[in-house]
């Protein structure tokens, strides 16, 4: 196990990197829908509980269903994958957002509305700011749910960790099979750690010490 | 009764933004209703049934009345946080009834309860978000910030950097109401600002406002439905019935001498010889000037010369005459040192309490009298016990005369 790891450790890392980088421009797309979305829908009762349909039926949806769905207009490469992975970001974090922002203590929105502030510039400068610890909450959670997502993402030959794990799975019983699919898995769960204390490390510098926890 | 000069006169030098005791400084404007109307739905009946209301520039007026009469909403129609369905708002002479909302708002201040400070920003930016809005420059802001914290009595250097949880409730509305005045808005609207704080820290907050009314002279709406606190606070106090009916708009004196109708007396309640109290201010009496010594003087001489004034009691303060304690001669006599430990229990109120807040503060403390303070809680003397049953017993022999 350990030479087969030596002898791959530059593919490793560069699939590893790949998986991260995947992930990580995924998660960031799917949080900026997720936001926009849920500063369009949080003042309406009906748009609220639209997003959080939207965001527990979607989560239901099989990913390997929904990449094979994809297949038929995307064709097998990166962007079914991208397009995959990102779906199954937003979902969490806009939940997460939604709830961040109709949980903003309705006074303080009063109160800068009453000073003079913008509808905007109170959305830009209170809400969400106060939402964040939420939304980020959502986007480290979606990051953890997408890690495993990417990997199935293999399947159409998206980039990633999972072509260790789908090459392994697809000769199981050759030689070097069982390694090369535990050597994906074990990779997969090492960069999910990383990026989430990264993300613990942006959530301590982006959050205001008067509101942090 | 004749004004007592007090000791924190001289402080007023310091003080450039106040003008003289008589003169008082106004630099508020008027604000006029006319037939101004909420509804909330086409037939349903008015939350704000067609009101005219004239408050003069400079004063503070007083909004009182049961929960539901609908003094709130007038007053979130004045900054337009609620639309009138009809009827005109002027500030001044200018009609605001149909200007912008956000820019009429950064001309008037607006006080909430807890002050609603922005938890995520630190109190400087809390209180530079207007002047922000209006595109001052940084050091005007920084500048601002420093003086409106050191108006509301909160020492800038200290408190300029933490954020509103730092802060107890007290201060996190003493910074509501620097915010409040950061772009010295003509017009300062209050909406129960006080309503979630102690009874003495209320107390503190009232007396603050006060005097910050004596130096600026804005023009203040307040909405209470405490009548005491607006007894205390007010120049004029309007007494709203359902629909934001003008049951009664007067002085308070006038109110508690002479209540237009019978839901004016009932509003107003019984005891309005204790309420009368309120009208009454702690500077508008004879206050007592006992001996001050400083913590750590040699208790020797200050027996000596207390024996020689013929007192009974010292006040100890520190360097900057805040009171530390308030012993008898006797006990320094005894203990042989003047004490410079603070007695946390010191019955203490500002210049500008009633001798309601008064008579309360030494029946909490279980003391014969208090010690008033005045800017930046100097001692300014000592009230007793007895100067205000004197005034009790006034009150009393010009009702039944």
């Amino acid at each position: 196990m350990w030479e087969y790891i030596l002898d791959r450790r530059e593919q490793i890392a560069v699939q590893a990197f790949q998986h991260a980088s995947l992930v990580v421009q995924c998660v960031a797309v799917g949080a900026l829908i997720a936001v926009v979305i849920a500063m369009l829908v949080y003042r309406s009762k009906a748009g609220t509980s639209a997003a959080n349909g939207l965001s527990a039926i979607g989560l239901t949806i099989p990913s390997f269903a929904l990449l094979g769905v994809l297949l038929v207009p995307f064709g097998f490469g990166i962007a079914p994958a991208f397009i995959a992975v990102t779906f199954y970001a937003t979902l969490p974090i806009l939940r997460n957002a939604v709830v961040g922002l109709t949980e903003v203590d309705q006074s303080l929105v009063e109160s800068a509305r009453g000073m003079g502030m913008s509808r905007i510039r109170t959305l830009l400068q209170v809400e969400i700011p106060l939402a964040w610890p939420v939304i980020l909450a959502g986007i480290r959670t979606s990051t953890q749910m997408v890690m495993g997502i990417a990997a199935i993402a293999a399947y159409v030959l998206g980039p990633g960790l999972g072509s260790f794990i789908f090459t392994g799975l697809s000769r199981l019983g050759g030689a070097n099979a069982l390694y090369s699919t535990l050597v994906g898995t074990f990779a997969v769960v090492v960069v999910a750690v990383i990026v989430d204390v990264l993300l613990v490390l942006v959530g301590r510098l982006t959050t205001s010490r008067g509101i942090r926890v | 009764m004749s004004e007592t000069i007090t000791r924190s006169d001289q402080h007023s030098s310091d003080d450039d933004s106040r003008d003289g005791r008589d003169g008082r400084k106004v630099s508020g404007v008027k604000i006029v209703l006319k037939g101004v109307t909420k509804r909330y739905s086409d037939k349903g009946t008015a939350a704000v049934d067609s009101v005219d209301l004239e408050i003069p520039a400079g004063e503070t007026v007083m909004f009182v009345g049961p929960s539901g009469c609908g003094k709130t909403t007038l007053l979130k129609m004045l900054n337009r946080l609620i639309e009138p369905s009809g009827g005109k708002i002027f500030l001044g002479d200018e009609d605001v009834t149909n200007q912008d909302p956000d820019e009429l708002r950064r001309r008037i201040g607006y006080v909430i309860q807890a002050g609603g400070l922005f938890p995520h920003m630190t109190v400087g930016t809390n209180i530079g978000m207007v002047p922000k809005m209006l595109k001052w420059d940084k050091q005007r802001i920084a500048e601002r910030t420093d003086e409106l914290l050191d108006l509301v009595g909160l020492d800038p250097a200290q408190y300029r950097d933490r954020y509103p949880r730092e802060l107890s409730g007290g201060q996190q509305q003493r910074v509501g109401v620097a915010r409040a005045l950061a772009a010295d808005p003509p017009v300062l609207l209050m909406d129960e600002p006080f309503g979630a704080v102690d009874p003495i820290t209320r107390q503190r907050l009232q007396d603050e406002l006060i005097r910050i009314q004596e130096e600026l002279g804005k023009t203040i709406v307040f909405v209470t439905h405490d009548i005491d606190e607006a007894v205390k606070l007010g120049d004029k106090i309007v007494i709203f019935d359902v629909g934001a009916r003008i049951a009664q708009y007067d002085t308070p004196e006038a109110i508690l001498a002479d209540p237009a109708d019978d839901y004016v007396a009932d509003f107003i309640g019984a005891g309005a010889t204790l309420k009368a109290l309120s009208l009454k201010r702690v500077h508008q009496v004879d206050l007592l000037h006992p001996l001050m010594v400083e913590a750590g003087s040699d208790p020797s001489t200050v027996v000596a010369e207390a024996d020689a004034a013929g007192q009974k009691y010292v006040i100890v303060v520190d360097e900057r005459d805040r009171p530390i304690s308030w012993p008898s001669v006797r006990e320094l006599e005894r203990s042989g040192r003047v004490p410079s430990t603070v007695d946390e229990n010191l019955p203490v109120v500002g210049r500008s309490a009633t001798l309601n807040d008064a008579l309360d503060t030494m029946l909490v403390a279980s003391q014969g009298g208090v010690i008033v303070t005045g800017r930046q809680g100097a001692v300014v003397g000592t009230l007793l016990v007895e100067t205000v049953m004197a005034e009790i017993q006034g009150v009393r022999t010009r009702e039944i005369g």
